[in-house]
């Protein structure tokens, strides 16, 4: 008979040790993702930005006050109405003559105060943007069949170029109470 | 071989446990690579607002944190109940981050910095005066690309 081999080390508590580990990082795991609007902000001039003549027909202006109000145009609006409006001002697929000439002309220039709510801010932004990712989805879906996150990126850009996205904000009244 | 079985009977055989150890340790290298160490713990008061239209922020090593609201209850003696910023971990000022920011860039490769992406966490009910100011610090500073950090929302307006 052989010598006596070295007897074996006893792996049944690996298991044990291992649930530990588990359990420990499973409670100190968060896997919270990251997400949120990502906006490019404009570079910082020293100079005030020049005169520009615009049309007042490409311009839709936005503003939300410190009591979290939207008037658009002139016009109280709720939130909920943001969307819709926006996306026919800026595709006016009827022609009015009060809206937009073509959507490569329109510009939405949002105002907000100083004592408005980051969420009636974001709200809003969010509306915005989203009329925007609306209508490049249509135009996707009517030139590609596809929905706009779908496409490759040159396609992406050229639909980019015919329907831009520019969301010109003001320096912010200071009406209201910050808190 | 036949020496071996001869004593134990002929019951059910037993389960061999010998891979559970693996099978456990695949679970733990999951969760050791997907966990992220809380970097810094939080002195203000964050709810995100909600939004629909939200972008993933993909690389975490190229996102920098500007948390803003109001200081939460245990710091409110010091620091009053006014919204303030924190950056990494204690309260700072607006004109504190230009020095943050250059700090998180110094930490990236030369390539990568202009890929840096600032995450303004900002609570719901915090006004717009502040964050306006933070906005404008981050234009004077360069960092342009900013994300407003939300939760997704599912019902309508």
């Amino acid at each position: 008979m052989a010598r006596r081999e070295a007897p074996e080390i006893n792996a049944g508590s690996m298991a044990d040790i291992a649930f530990l580990l588990l359990i420990f990082f499973l409670v100190t795991t968060t896997i919270d993702v990251d997400k949120g609007i990502t906006v490019k902000l404009p570079p910082w001039s020293d100079e005030p930005p020049p005169e520009m003549k615009l049309n007042e027909r490409n311009v839709y202006s936005v503003l939300v006050n410190a009591n979290d109000e939207l008037l658009v145009r002139g016009q109280l609006m709720r939130p909920a109405d943001l969307r819709e409006n926006t996306k026919n001002f800026i595709a006016n697929p009827k022609n009015m003559p009060n809206m937009a000439e073509s959507p490569k002309k329109a510009i939405i220039s949002l105002k907000n105060d100083r004592g408005t709510s980051y969420e009636a801010y974001i709200k809003v932004y969010n509306e915005l943007k989203a009329a925007y990712r609306e209508l490049w989805d249509d135009a996707a879906d009517a030139q590609f069949g596809r929905t706009y996150e779908e496409l490759p990126i040159e396609d992406k850009k050229a639909l980019r170029a015919e329907i831009p996205l520019v969301i010109s904000e003001a320096e912010p009244t200071s009406f209201g109470e910050e808190n | 071989m036949a020496k071996f079985s001869r004593g134990k009977g002929r019951g059910t055989p037993k389960i061999s446990t010998a891979s559970l150890p693996d099978i456990i340790f695949i679970l733990l290298f999951f969760f050791m690579v997907v966990t992220v160490m809380k970097d810094s713990e939080l002195k203000v008061e964050v709810n995100y607002p909600y939004a629909t239209e939200l972008q993933k922020l993909e690389k975490k090593s190229l996102v920098s944190y500007v948390y803003i609201g109001t200081p939460q209850k245990r710091f409110r003696k010091k620091y009053g109940s006014a919204p303030r910023i924190q950056l990494n971990d204690s309260f700072k000022e607006v004109k504190d981050l230009k020095l943050f920011l250059e700090q998180e860039k110094s930490k990236l490769r030369e390539a990568e910095r202009g890929l840096m992406t600032a995450s303004l966490r900002a609570d719901k009910d915090v006004t717009m005066g502040i964050v306006t100011d933070v906005k404008t610090e981050l234009r004077k500073i360069g960092q342009l690309k900013v994300n407003y950090s939300s939760k997704p929302r599912t019902e309508d307006l």
